[in-house]
Protein backbone atom coordinates (compact mmCIF):
# COMPACT_ATOMS: atom_id res chain seq x y z
CA UNK A 1 0.00 0.00 0.00
CA UNK A 2 1.35 3.56 -0.80
CA UNK A 3 2.61 5.32 2.24
CA UNK A 4 1.95 9.48 2.09
CA UNK A 5 5.35 11.19 2.49
CA UNK A 6 2.37 13.49 5.16
CA UNK A 7 1.17 10.40 7.33
CA UNK A 8 2.14 7.67 9.70
CA UNK A 9 2.39 4.64 8.25
CA UNK A 10 -0.46 2.38 8.93
CA UNK A 11 -1.93 -1.47 8.32
CA UNK A 12 -5.50 -0.26 7.53
CA UNK A 13 -6.74 0.15 3.98
CA UNK A 14 -8.41 3.12 2.31
CA UNK A 15 -6.62 6.44 3.27
CA UNK A 16 -5.94 7.45 -0.04
CA UNK A 17 -9.88 6.89 -1.04
CA UNK A 18 -11.48 8.63 1.67
CA UNK A 19 -9.02 11.31 2.19
CA UNK A 20 -9.85 12.15 -1.27
CA UNK A 21 -13.69 11.77 -1.23
CA UNK A 22 -13.41 14.09 2.35
CA UNK A 23 -11.24 16.01 0.63
CA UNK A 24 -12.95 16.98 -2.90
CA UNK A 25 -16.92 17.01 -1.13
CA UNK A 26 -16.00 19.54 1.68
CA UNK A 27 -14.30 21.76 -1.23
CA UNK A 28 -17.26 21.60 -3.20
CA UNK A 29 -19.82 22.01 -0.82
CA UNK A 30 -18.03 24.36 1.23
CA UNK A 31 -14.71 25.69 0.36
CA UNK A 32 -15.08 26.91 -2.63
CA UNK A 33 -18.41 28.55 -2.35
CA UNK A 34 -17.81 30.81 0.50
CA UNK A 35 -14.53 31.47 -0.71
CA UNK A 36 -15.95 33.05 -3.95
CA UNK A 37 -17.72 34.80 -1.69
CA UNK A 38 -14.56 36.59 -0.11
CA UNK A 39 -13.78 36.84 -4.38
CA UNK A 40 -16.96 38.86 -4.67
CA UNK A 41 -16.19 41.17 -2.13
CA UNK A 42 -12.76 41.63 -3.93
CA UNK A 43 -14.52 42.92 -6.79
CA UNK A 44 -16.35 45.83 -4.88
CA UNK A 45 -15.15 49.14 -4.51
CA UNK A 46 -13.58 49.56 -1.09
CA UNK A 47 -15.73 53.09 -0.59
CA UNK A 48 -18.49 51.51 -1.64
CA UNK A 49 -18.00 48.42 1.11
CA UNK A 50 -17.24 50.89 3.78
CA UNK A 51 -20.43 52.92 3.15
CA UNK A 52 -22.93 49.59 3.04
CA UNK A 53 -21.07 48.00 6.39
CA UNK A 54 -21.21 51.06 8.20
CA UNK A 55 -24.99 52.64 7.03
CA UNK A 56 -26.48 53.90 10.25
CA UNK A 57 -29.51 51.09 9.48
CA UNK A 58 -26.82 48.28 9.46
CA UNK A 59 -25.11 49.84 12.68
CA UNK A 60 -28.39 49.49 14.37
CA UNK A 61 -28.72 46.07 13.45
CA UNK A 62 -24.97 45.52 15.10
CA UNK A 63 -25.86 46.51 18.28
CA UNK A 64 -29.28 44.82 18.58
CA UNK A 65 -27.95 41.16 17.02
CA UNK A 66 -24.75 41.36 19.19
CA UNK A 67 -26.62 43.10 22.58
CA UNK A 68 -29.34 40.53 22.13
CA UNK A 69 -27.34 37.25 21.27
CA UNK A 70 -24.73 38.26 24.26
CA UNK A 71 -27.80 38.56 26.62
CA UNK A 72 -29.63 35.66 25.39
CA UNK A 73 -26.10 33.80 25.86
CA UNK A 74 -26.04 34.74 29.27
CA UNK A 75 -29.06 34.20 30.01
CA UNK A 76 -28.78 30.64 28.72
CA UNK A 77 -25.52 30.70 30.71
CA UNK A 78 -27.10 30.95 33.98
CA UNK A 79 -29.80 29.04 33.45
CA UNK A 80 -28.73 26.62 31.18
CA UNK A 81 -25.82 26.02 34.24
CA UNK A 82 -29.38 25.79 36.88
CA UNK A 83 -30.40 23.09 34.26
CA UNK A 84 -27.92 20.80 34.07
CA UNK A 85 -27.48 21.34 38.12
CA UNK A 86 -30.95 19.91 38.54
CA UNK A 87 -30.72 17.41 36.11
CA UNK A 88 -27.65 15.48 36.95
CA UNK A 89 -27.90 16.28 41.17
CA UNK A 90 -31.46 16.49 41.60
CA UNK A 91 -33.93 13.21 40.58
CA UNK A 92 -37.44 14.19 40.48
CA UNK A 93 -40.41 12.19 38.59
CA UNK A 94 -40.18 12.86 34.71
CA UNK A 95 -36.37 13.71 34.48
CA UNK A 96 -35.58 11.96 31.32
CA UNK A 97 -38.25 13.01 29.18
CA UNK A 98 -37.10 16.98 30.58
CA UNK A 99 -33.35 16.02 29.65
CA UNK A 100 -34.94 14.75 26.28
CA UNK A 101 -36.73 17.96 25.62
CA UNK A 102 -33.90 20.48 26.18
CA UNK A 103 -32.53 19.23 22.66
CA UNK A 104 -36.24 20.80 21.47
CA UNK A 105 -34.71 23.64 19.54
CA UNK A 106 -32.06 21.66 17.32
CA UNK A 107 -35.19 19.49 16.25
CA UNK A 108 -37.84 21.79 15.93
CA UNK A 109 -37.55 23.64 12.47
CA UNK A 110 -36.95 27.42 13.27
CA UNK A 111 -39.94 28.41 11.07
CA UNK A 112 -42.25 26.78 13.00
CA UNK A 113 -40.33 28.03 16.76
CA UNK A 114 -40.52 31.47 15.35
CA UNK A 115 -44.33 31.52 14.51
CA UNK A 116 -45.22 29.77 17.71
CA UNK A 117 -43.09 32.47 20.06
CA UNK A 118 -44.80 35.21 17.97
CA UNK A 119 -48.34 33.60 19.08
CA UNK A 120 -47.04 32.93 22.58
CA UNK A 121 -45.38 35.97 23.65
CA UNK A 122 -47.87 38.79 21.71
CA UNK A 123 -49.92 40.78 23.65
CA UNK A 124 -52.88 38.54 23.70
CA UNK A 125 -50.53 35.24 24.25
CA UNK A 126 -50.63 32.76 26.75
CA UNK A 127 -47.37 34.75 28.16
CA UNK A 128 -47.51 37.78 26.67
CA UNK A 129 -51.11 38.86 28.21
CA UNK A 130 -49.52 38.95 31.37
CA UNK A 131 -46.84 41.33 30.35
CA UNK A 132 -48.89 43.47 28.68
CA UNK A 133 -50.75 45.23 31.62
CA UNK A 134 -46.75 46.34 32.69
CA UNK A 135 -46.66 47.86 29.97
CA UNK A 136 -44.25 45.38 28.48
CA UNK A 137 -44.10 44.62 24.79
CA UNK A 138 -42.25 41.14 24.34
CA UNK A 139 -43.44 40.36 20.52
CA UNK A 140 -42.62 42.57 17.09
CA UNK A 141 -39.91 44.20 19.27
CA UNK A 142 -36.39 44.07 20.42
CA UNK A 143 -37.22 41.99 23.88
CA UNK A 144 -38.88 39.63 21.05
CA UNK A 145 -35.42 39.12 19.42
CA UNK A 146 -34.00 38.42 22.64
CA UNK A 147 -37.19 35.60 23.48
CA UNK A 148 -36.26 33.74 19.68
CA UNK A 149 -32.39 33.97 20.56
CA UNK A 150 -32.90 32.53 24.24
CA UNK A 151 -35.11 29.53 22.71
CA UNK A 152 -32.18 28.30 20.06
CA UNK A 153 -29.53 28.83 22.35
CA UNK A 154 -31.00 27.42 25.04
CA UNK A 155 -29.55 23.56 24.43
CA UNK A 156 -26.01 24.75 24.31
CA UNK A 157 -24.95 25.58 27.61
CA UNK A 158 -26.71 22.81 29.53
CA UNK A 159 -25.06 19.98 26.80
CA UNK A 160 -21.69 21.63 27.73
CA UNK A 161 -22.28 21.08 31.33
CA UNK A 162 -24.08 18.49 31.79
CA UNK A 163 -21.52 15.72 31.01
CA UNK A 164 -18.76 17.39 33.44
CA UNK A 165 -20.81 17.90 36.34
CA UNK A 166 -21.74 13.92 35.95
CA UNK A 167 -17.76 13.21 35.75
CA UNK A 168 -17.29 15.54 38.65
CA UNK A 169 -16.17 14.03 41.86
CA UNK A 170 -18.41 14.27 44.71
CA UNK A 171 -14.88 13.75 47.28
CA UNK A 172 -13.70 17.05 46.20
CA UNK A 173 -17.27 18.79 47.42
CA UNK A 174 -16.80 16.25 50.52
CA UNK A 175 -13.24 17.36 50.85
CA UNK A 176 -14.33 20.91 50.88
CA UNK A 177 -17.63 20.52 53.51
CA UNK A 178 -14.77 18.59 55.83
CA UNK A 179 -12.31 21.52 55.82
CA UNK A 180 -15.59 23.80 57.15
CA UNK A 181 -16.68 25.22 54.26
CA UNK A 182 -20.17 26.38 53.30
CA UNK A 183 -22.52 25.04 50.94
CA UNK A 184 -22.51 28.14 48.92
CA UNK A 185 -18.26 28.54 49.44
CA UNK A 186 -18.10 25.01 48.08
CA UNK A 187 -20.19 25.87 45.20
CA UNK A 188 -18.03 28.76 44.21
CA UNK A 189 -14.76 28.05 45.07
CA UNK A 190 -14.90 24.09 43.90
CA UNK A 191 -17.82 23.35 41.78
CA UNK A 192 -17.73 26.62 39.46
CA UNK A 193 -13.91 26.82 38.68
CA UNK A 194 -14.29 22.96 37.55
CA UNK A 195 -17.37 23.86 35.32
CA UNK A 196 -15.83 27.23 34.38
CA UNK A 197 -14.40 26.00 30.76
CA UNK A 198 -17.46 24.03 29.98
CA UNK A 199 -19.82 26.75 30.69
CA UNK A 200 -17.65 29.25 28.51
CA UNK A 201 -17.71 27.01 25.75
CA UNK A 202 -21.54 27.01 25.83
CA UNK A 203 -21.77 30.53 26.23
CA UNK A 204 -19.69 30.67 23.13
CA UNK A 205 -21.52 28.09 20.98
CA UNK A 206 -25.26 29.75 22.12
CA UNK A 207 -23.89 33.26 21.28
CA UNK A 208 -22.30 32.38 17.90
CA UNK A 209 -25.42 30.00 16.90
CA UNK A 210 -27.74 33.53 17.80
CA UNK A 211 -25.54 35.99 15.70
CA UNK A 212 -26.90 34.24 12.56
CA UNK A 213 -30.10 33.24 13.60
CA UNK A 214 -32.49 34.09 11.03
CA UNK A 215 -35.92 31.90 11.15
CA UNK A 216 -36.92 32.16 14.43
CA UNK A 217 -36.02 35.85 14.86
CA UNK A 218 -38.14 37.58 12.02
CA UNK A 219 -41.30 36.18 13.23
CA UNK A 220 -41.47 37.80 16.82
CA UNK A 221 -39.35 40.48 16.05
CA UNK A 222 -41.56 43.21 13.93
CA UNK A 223 -38.65 43.81 11.71
CA UNK A 224 -38.47 47.31 12.27
CA UNK A 225 -35.82 49.80 10.59
CA UNK A 226 -33.28 51.18 13.08
CA UNK A 227 -34.80 49.53 16.00
CA UNK A 228 -35.84 45.54 15.77
CA UNK A 229 -33.42 44.58 12.56
CA UNK A 230 -31.13 41.70 12.96
CA UNK A 231 -28.18 41.82 10.83
CA UNK A 232 -29.62 38.32 8.71
CA UNK A 233 -32.47 40.43 7.78
CA UNK A 234 -30.99 43.21 6.17
CA UNK A 235 -28.82 40.60 4.12
CA UNK A 236 -32.35 39.06 2.58
CA UNK A 237 -34.02 42.78 2.39
CA UNK A 238 -31.00 43.80 0.55
CA UNK A 239 -30.69 40.46 -1.73
CA UNK A 240 -34.53 40.54 -2.46
CA UNK A 241 -33.58 44.36 -3.74
CA UNK A 242 -31.39 42.62 -6.00
CA UNK A 243 -28.63 44.21 -4.09
CA UNK A 244 -26.13 41.57 -4.80
CA UNK A 245 -22.73 43.81 -3.39
CA UNK A 246 -24.74 45.01 -0.40
CA UNK A 247 -25.94 41.31 0.36
CA UNK A 248 -22.48 40.09 0.18
CA UNK A 249 -20.66 42.94 1.85
CA UNK A 250 -22.87 42.34 5.15
CA UNK A 251 -22.43 38.33 4.68
CA UNK A 252 -18.78 39.00 4.50
CA UNK A 253 -18.91 40.75 8.21
CA UNK A 254 -21.20 37.98 9.57
CA UNK A 255 -18.50 35.88 7.81
CA UNK A 256 -15.54 37.34 9.57
CA UNK A 257 -17.71 37.34 12.68
CA UNK A 258 -18.44 33.46 12.77
CA UNK A 259 -14.78 32.68 12.11
CA UNK A 260 -13.69 34.74 15.03
CA UNK A 261 -16.46 32.96 17.27
CA UNK A 262 -15.08 29.50 15.84
CA UNK A 263 -11.81 30.24 17.00
CA UNK A 264 -12.83 31.18 19.78
CA UNK A 265 -14.94 28.00 20.60
CA UNK A 266 -11.64 25.81 19.16
CA UNK A 267 -9.91 27.93 21.99
CA UNK A 268 -11.96 26.56 24.42
CA UNK A 269 -12.24 23.32 23.72
CA UNK A 270 -9.24 22.76 23.47
CA UNK A 271 -8.08 24.08 26.95
CA UNK A 272 -10.82 22.02 28.27
CA UNK A 273 -10.05 18.75 26.86
CA UNK A 274 -6.84 18.82 27.83
CA UNK A 275 -8.07 19.40 31.37
CA UNK A 276 -10.31 16.80 30.94
CA UNK A 277 -7.84 14.77 29.54
CA UNK A 278 -5.28 15.18 32.27
CA UNK A 279 -7.87 14.28 35.10
CA UNK A 280 -9.23 11.47 32.94
CA UNK A 281 -5.43 9.96 32.94
CA UNK A 282 -4.56 10.39 36.54
CA UNK A 283 -8.17 9.24 37.46
CA UNK A 284 -7.60 6.13 35.19
CA UNK A 285 -11.39 6.70 33.82
CA UNK A 286 -12.49 4.95 31.17
CA UNK A 287 -12.72 6.05 27.80
CA UNK A 288 -13.40 9.33 26.74
CA UNK A 289 -16.53 8.69 23.92
CA UNK A 290 -18.53 11.59 22.64
CA UNK A 291 -16.75 14.06 24.73
CA UNK A 292 -15.54 17.49 24.34
CA UNK A 293 -15.95 17.29 20.11
CA UNK A 294 -19.75 16.63 20.09
CA UNK A 295 -20.73 19.62 22.19
CA UNK A 296 -22.98 22.00 19.33
CA UNK A 297 -25.89 18.95 19.11
CA UNK A 298 -25.48 16.63 21.73
CA UNK A 299 -24.05 15.40 25.46
CA UNK A 300 -21.68 13.16 25.14
CA UNK A 301 -21.96 9.65 25.97
CA UNK A 302 -22.44 9.30 30.18
CA UNK A 303 -20.57 7.11 32.12
CA UNK B 1 -27.19 2.91 35.29
CA UNK B 2 -27.15 6.40 35.42
CA UNK B 3 -24.54 8.04 37.45
CA UNK B 4 -27.10 10.59 38.34
CA UNK B 5 -28.87 7.76 40.28
CA UNK B 6 -25.73 6.42 42.04
CA UNK B 7 -25.14 9.72 43.48
CA UNK B 8 -28.56 9.90 44.87
CA UNK B 9 -28.72 6.71 46.16
CA UNK B 10 -25.22 7.66 48.36
CA UNK B 11 -26.06 10.95 49.24
CA UNK B 12 -29.02 9.01 50.81
CA UNK B 13 -26.34 6.41 52.32
CA UNK B 14 -24.18 9.63 53.46
CA UNK B 15 -26.36 11.69 55.30
CA UNK B 16 -24.76 12.67 58.79
CA UNK B 17 -23.84 15.70 60.68
CA UNK B 18 -22.13 16.82 57.93
CA UNK B 19 -24.76 16.09 55.33
CA UNK B 20 -26.10 20.28 55.63
CA UNK B 21 -22.35 21.28 53.86
CA UNK B 22 -22.92 18.42 51.45
CA UNK B 23 -26.33 18.69 49.95
CA UNK B 24 -28.89 21.57 49.87
CA UNK B 25 -31.68 21.36 52.14
CA UNK B 26 -34.71 20.25 51.03
CA UNK B 27 -36.26 23.86 50.42
CA UNK B 28 -33.75 24.75 48.22
CA UNK B 29 -33.30 21.37 46.22
CA UNK B 30 -37.18 22.21 45.21
CA UNK B 31 -36.70 25.81 44.41
CA UNK B 32 -34.14 24.75 42.70
CA UNK B 33 -35.92 22.79 40.18
CA UNK B 34 -38.91 24.42 40.18
CA UNK B 35 -36.77 27.49 38.51
CA UNK B 36 -35.67 25.32 36.55
CA UNK B 37 -38.25 24.13 34.90
CA UNK B 38 -40.01 27.10 34.67
CA UNK B 39 -37.59 28.81 32.32
CA UNK B 40 -38.10 25.37 30.41
CA UNK B 41 -41.96 25.79 30.43
CA UNK B 42 -41.58 29.40 29.33
CA UNK B 43 -39.02 29.31 26.36
CA UNK B 44 -40.43 25.27 25.53
CA UNK B 45 -43.04 23.76 26.66
CA UNK B 46 -45.62 26.70 26.25
CA UNK B 47 -44.89 27.64 22.00
CA UNK B 48 -44.55 23.83 21.83
CA UNK B 49 -48.11 23.40 23.53
CA UNK B 50 -49.14 26.82 21.21
CA UNK B 51 -48.38 25.14 17.92
CA UNK B 52 -51.42 22.32 18.43
CA UNK B 53 -53.40 24.50 20.08
CA UNK B 54 -53.03 26.88 17.82
CA UNK B 55 -53.31 24.28 14.55
CA UNK B 56 -56.96 22.75 16.37
CA UNK B 57 -58.32 26.58 17.26
CA UNK B 58 -60.42 26.26 13.82
CA UNK B 59 -61.01 22.33 14.41
CA UNK B 60 -60.27 19.21 13.38
CA UNK B 61 -62.08 19.56 9.68
CA UNK B 62 -60.41 22.57 8.75
CA UNK B 63 -56.72 21.21 9.73
CA UNK B 64 -56.52 18.30 7.57
CA UNK B 65 -58.52 20.46 5.22
CA UNK B 66 -55.03 22.73 5.43
CA UNK B 67 -53.04 19.74 5.64
CA UNK B 68 -54.62 18.12 2.22
CA UNK B 69 -54.10 20.95 0.56
CA UNK B 70 -52.02 20.45 -2.71
CA UNK B 71 -49.88 23.34 -1.85
CA UNK B 72 -48.89 21.60 1.47
CA UNK B 73 -48.80 18.08 -0.09
CA UNK B 74 -46.19 19.75 -2.70
CA UNK B 75 -44.34 20.94 0.16
CA UNK B 76 -44.39 18.12 1.66
CA UNK B 77 -43.00 16.30 -0.88
CA UNK B 78 -40.24 18.49 -1.47
CA UNK B 79 -38.81 18.18 1.93
CA UNK B 80 -38.98 14.49 1.77
CA UNK B 81 -36.97 14.89 -1.14
CA UNK B 82 -34.61 17.09 -0.13
CA UNK B 83 -34.20 15.02 2.53
CA UNK B 84 -33.72 11.58 0.65
CA UNK B 85 -30.82 13.26 -1.63
CA UNK B 86 -29.24 15.16 1.43
CA UNK B 87 -29.05 12.48 4.04
CA UNK B 88 -27.12 9.67 2.12
CA UNK B 89 -24.77 12.38 0.36
CA UNK B 90 -23.83 13.34 4.33
CA UNK B 91 -23.76 9.51 5.12
CA UNK B 92 -21.10 8.78 2.61
CA UNK B 93 -19.09 11.73 3.18
CA UNK B 94 -19.22 11.02 6.93
CA UNK B 95 -17.99 7.56 6.84
CA UNK B 96 -15.55 8.44 4.62
CA UNK B 97 -14.22 11.52 6.35
CA UNK B 98 -14.32 9.88 9.92
CA UNK B 99 -12.22 6.67 8.91
CA UNK B 100 -9.87 8.74 7.33
CA UNK B 101 -9.48 11.10 9.93
CA UNK B 102 -10.32 8.90 13.18
CA UNK B 103 -8.01 5.69 12.02
CA UNK B 104 -4.84 7.40 10.68
CA UNK B 105 -2.43 9.85 11.93
CA UNK B 106 -1.51 12.91 8.98
CA UNK B 107 -0.54 16.18 9.01
CA UNK B 108 -3.24 18.84 8.95
CA UNK B 109 -6.06 16.48 10.49
CA UNK B 110 -6.69 19.34 13.04
CA UNK B 111 -7.37 21.54 10.09
CA UNK B 112 -9.68 19.24 8.37
CA UNK B 113 -11.79 18.67 11.29
CA UNK B 114 -12.38 21.78 12.39
CA UNK B 115 -13.06 22.85 8.71
CA UNK B 116 -15.52 19.90 8.69
CA UNK B 117 -17.85 22.12 11.65
CA UNK B 118 -17.32 25.39 9.63
CA UNK B 119 -20.97 24.87 8.42
CA UNK B 120 -22.43 25.15 11.82
CA UNK B 121 -21.20 28.56 12.49
CA UNK B 122 -21.96 30.39 9.04
CA UNK B 123 -24.96 32.05 9.48
CA UNK B 124 -28.08 29.95 7.46
CA UNK B 125 -28.70 33.06 5.43
CA UNK B 126 -25.02 33.64 4.37
CA UNK B 127 -25.52 29.75 3.54
CA UNK B 128 -27.84 30.02 1.07
CA UNK B 129 -26.60 32.75 -0.22
CA UNK B 130 -22.82 32.13 -1.14
CA UNK B 131 -25.24 29.70 -3.52
CA UNK B 132 -26.50 32.71 -4.98
CA UNK B 133 -23.81 34.14 -5.57
CA UNK B 134 -22.15 31.09 -7.72
CA UNK B 135 -25.06 29.19 -9.26
CA UNK B 136 -27.51 33.06 -9.31
CA UNK B 137 -28.04 35.27 -12.57
CA UNK B 138 -25.27 37.41 -11.20
CA UNK B 139 -23.06 34.75 -10.07
CA UNK B 140 -19.62 33.40 -11.14
CA UNK B 141 -21.67 30.68 -13.53
CA UNK B 142 -24.89 32.32 -14.02
CA UNK B 143 -24.39 33.44 -17.13
CA UNK B 144 -23.15 29.79 -18.18
CA UNK B 145 -25.54 28.47 -16.66
CA UNK B 146 -28.61 30.77 -18.35
CA UNK B 147 -26.85 29.67 -21.45
CA UNK B 148 -27.30 26.05 -21.00
CA UNK B 149 -30.41 26.52 -19.63
CA UNK B 150 -29.72 25.12 -16.23
CA UNK B 151 -31.78 26.47 -13.53
CA UNK B 152 -30.19 26.09 -9.88
CA UNK B 153 -31.10 29.04 -7.75
CA UNK B 154 -34.79 29.21 -7.18
CA UNK B 155 -34.83 25.56 -8.11
CA UNK B 156 -35.05 22.47 -6.61
CA UNK B 157 -30.88 21.83 -6.80
CA UNK B 158 -30.17 25.36 -4.90
CA UNK B 159 -32.58 23.83 -2.29
CA UNK B 160 -30.49 20.40 -2.25
CA UNK B 161 -27.43 22.66 -2.32
CA UNK B 162 -28.11 24.60 0.80
CA UNK B 163 -29.56 21.35 2.92
CA UNK B 164 -26.30 19.95 2.06
CA UNK B 165 -24.25 22.70 3.35
CA UNK B 166 -25.79 23.28 6.66
CA UNK B 167 -26.60 19.59 7.25
CA UNK B 168 -22.60 19.12 5.99
CA UNK B 169 -21.34 18.13 9.68
CA UNK B 170 -23.71 15.96 11.60
CA UNK B 171 -22.93 12.98 10.67
CA UNK B 172 -18.96 13.13 10.44
CA UNK B 173 -18.58 14.69 13.65
CA UNK B 174 -21.03 12.40 15.70
CA UNK B 175 -18.60 9.34 13.80
CA UNK B 176 -15.27 11.02 14.51
CA UNK B 177 -14.81 10.50 17.93
CA UNK B 178 -16.89 7.19 18.40
CA UNK B 179 -14.23 5.75 15.91
CA UNK B 180 -11.19 7.47 17.48
CA UNK B 181 -12.16 6.01 21.31
CA UNK B 182 -12.57 2.75 19.38
CA UNK B 183 -9.02 2.36 18.12
CA UNK B 184 -7.74 0.58 15.03
CA UNK B 185 -7.32 -2.67 17.07
CA UNK B 186 -10.07 -4.60 15.90
CA UNK B 187 -9.95 -3.90 12.47
CA UNK B 188 -6.23 -4.59 12.37
CA UNK B 189 -6.69 -7.88 13.75
CA UNK B 190 -9.52 -8.51 10.96
CA UNK B 191 -6.73 -7.85 8.43
CA UNK B 192 -4.37 -10.34 10.09
CA UNK B 193 -6.49 -12.49 10.23
CA UNK B 194 -7.40 -12.08 6.36
CA UNK B 195 -10.02 -9.90 6.07
CA UNK B 196 -10.65 -7.57 3.00
CA UNK B 197 -10.98 -4.31 3.20
CA UNK B 198 -14.53 -4.44 2.34
CA UNK B 199 -15.03 -7.33 4.69
CA UNK B 200 -13.29 -5.74 7.63
CA UNK B 201 -15.62 -2.21 7.11
CA UNK B 202 -18.65 -4.37 6.59
CA UNK B 203 -18.02 -6.87 9.60
CA UNK B 204 -15.87 -4.64 12.38
CA UNK B 205 -16.18 -1.07 11.84
CA UNK B 206 -19.81 -0.41 10.97
CA UNK B 207 -21.13 -3.05 13.65
CA UNK B 208 -19.00 -1.01 15.84
CA UNK B 209 -20.36 2.61 14.97
CA UNK B 210 -24.00 1.68 13.87
CA UNK B 211 -25.56 3.47 16.56
CA UNK B 212 -23.86 6.80 16.89
CA UNK B 213 -24.17 6.29 12.59
CA UNK B 214 -28.10 6.32 13.18
CA UNK B 215 -27.86 9.11 15.52
CA UNK B 216 -25.84 11.07 13.45
CA UNK B 217 -28.85 10.23 10.67
CA UNK B 218 -31.08 11.53 12.93
CA UNK B 219 -29.78 14.76 13.83
CA UNK B 220 -29.12 15.07 9.94
CA UNK B 221 -32.85 14.25 8.56
CA UNK B 222 -33.78 16.53 10.90
CA UNK B 223 -31.98 19.69 9.89
CA UNK B 224 -32.61 18.72 6.71
CA UNK B 225 -36.20 18.68 6.67
CA UNK B 226 -36.16 22.21 9.13
CA UNK B 227 -33.80 24.22 7.92
CA UNK B 228 -35.51 27.42 7.16
CA UNK B 229 -33.21 30.30 6.42
CA UNK B 230 -30.35 29.03 3.76
CA UNK B 231 -33.31 27.60 1.98
CA UNK B 232 -35.22 29.90 2.01
CA UNK B 233 -32.78 32.63 0.40
CA UNK B 234 -31.96 30.19 -2.81
CA UNK B 235 -35.97 28.95 -3.08
CA UNK B 236 -37.79 31.87 -4.84
CA UNK B 237 -40.70 30.66 -2.98
CA UNK B 238 -42.98 29.84 -5.65
CA UNK B 239 -46.09 27.77 -4.56
CA UNK B 240 -46.41 24.39 -5.00
CA UNK B 241 -42.81 23.97 -7.14
CA UNK B 242 -40.00 25.53 -4.62
CA UNK B 243 -41.54 25.50 -1.01
CA UNK B 244 -40.57 23.23 1.44
CA UNK B 245 -42.58 22.75 4.42
CA UNK B 246 -41.01 25.46 6.91
CA UNK B 247 -41.37 27.90 4.13
CA UNK B 248 -45.12 26.45 3.80
CA UNK B 249 -45.41 27.64 6.78
CA UNK B 250 -43.92 30.95 6.54
CA UNK B 251 -46.17 32.08 3.42
CA UNK B 252 -49.51 30.76 4.96
CA UNK B 253 -48.38 32.45 8.04
CA UNK B 254 -47.64 35.77 5.73
CA UNK B 255 -50.91 35.74 4.67
CA UNK B 256 -52.75 35.76 7.73
CA UNK B 257 -53.91 32.42 7.18
CA UNK B 258 -52.54 31.73 10.92
CA UNK B 259 -54.70 28.23 11.47
CA UNK B 260 -53.36 26.57 8.60
CA UNK B 261 -49.41 28.08 8.68
CA UNK B 262 -50.02 26.18 12.54
CA UNK B 263 -51.53 23.26 10.77
CA UNK B 264 -48.03 22.71 8.94
CA UNK B 265 -46.16 23.92 11.70
CA UNK B 266 -47.90 20.95 14.43
CA UNK B 267 -46.53 18.61 11.40
CA UNK B 268 -43.18 19.69 11.68
CA UNK B 269 -43.34 19.84 15.81
CA UNK B 270 -44.59 16.33 15.77
CA UNK B 271 -41.39 15.43 13.49
CA UNK B 272 -39.49 16.68 15.91
CA UNK B 273 -40.99 15.03 19.05
CA UNK B 274 -40.19 11.76 17.16
CA UNK B 275 -36.94 12.92 16.41
CA UNK B 276 -36.12 13.41 19.80
CA UNK B 277 -37.81 9.59 20.77
CA UNK B 278 -35.47 8.57 18.07
CA UNK B 279 -32.36 10.05 19.74
CA UNK B 280 -32.82 9.14 23.23
CA UNK B 281 -33.47 5.53 21.92
CA UNK B 282 -30.10 5.53 19.81
CA UNK B 283 -28.17 7.67 22.91
CA UNK B 284 -29.30 4.45 25.18
CA UNK B 285 -28.18 1.71 22.72
CA UNK B 286 -24.23 4.22 22.37
CA UNK B 287 -24.34 4.36 26.30
CA UNK B 288 -25.08 0.73 26.87
CA UNK B 289 -22.10 -0.13 23.80
CA UNK B 290 -19.68 1.83 25.75
CA UNK B 291 -20.21 0.19 28.77
CA UNK B 292 -20.39 -3.14 27.17
CA UNK B 293 -16.83 -2.43 25.68
CA UNK B 294 -14.99 -1.45 28.94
Amino acid sequence: MATFGFRKASALPGFGVTLGITVAYLSLVVLIPLASTFLKTATLDGERFIAVVTAPRVLAAYRLTFGAAGLAALLNAGFGMLLAWVLVRYPFPGRRIVDALVDLPFALPTSVAGISLAAVYAENGWIGRWFAPLGVKIAFGPLGVLVALTFIGLPFVVRTVQPVLEDFEREQEEAAACLGATRAQTFVRVVLPALAPALATGFALAFARALGEYGSVIFIAGNIPMKSEVISLLVVTKLEQYDYAGATALAVVMLVASFVMLFVINALQWRWQRRMNAKRVVNKKGSAIGRGRDLGTEKGVSQ
Amino acid sequence: MSRAGTIARTARHARSDTARHRAEPRALRRGLTAAALAFLGLFLVVPLVAVFQEALSKGLHFYFTSLADPDARAALVLTLTVAIIAVPANVVFGLAASWAIAKFEFRGKALLTTLIDLPFSVSPVVSGLVYVLLFGAQGWFGPWLAAHDVQIVFAVPGIVLATLFVTFPFVARELIPLMQAQGNEEEEAARVLGASAWQMWRRVTLPNVKWGLLYGVILCNARAMGEFGAVSVVSGHIRGQTDTMPLAVEILYNDYNFAAAFALASVLALIALVTLGLKLMAERRLQADALARR
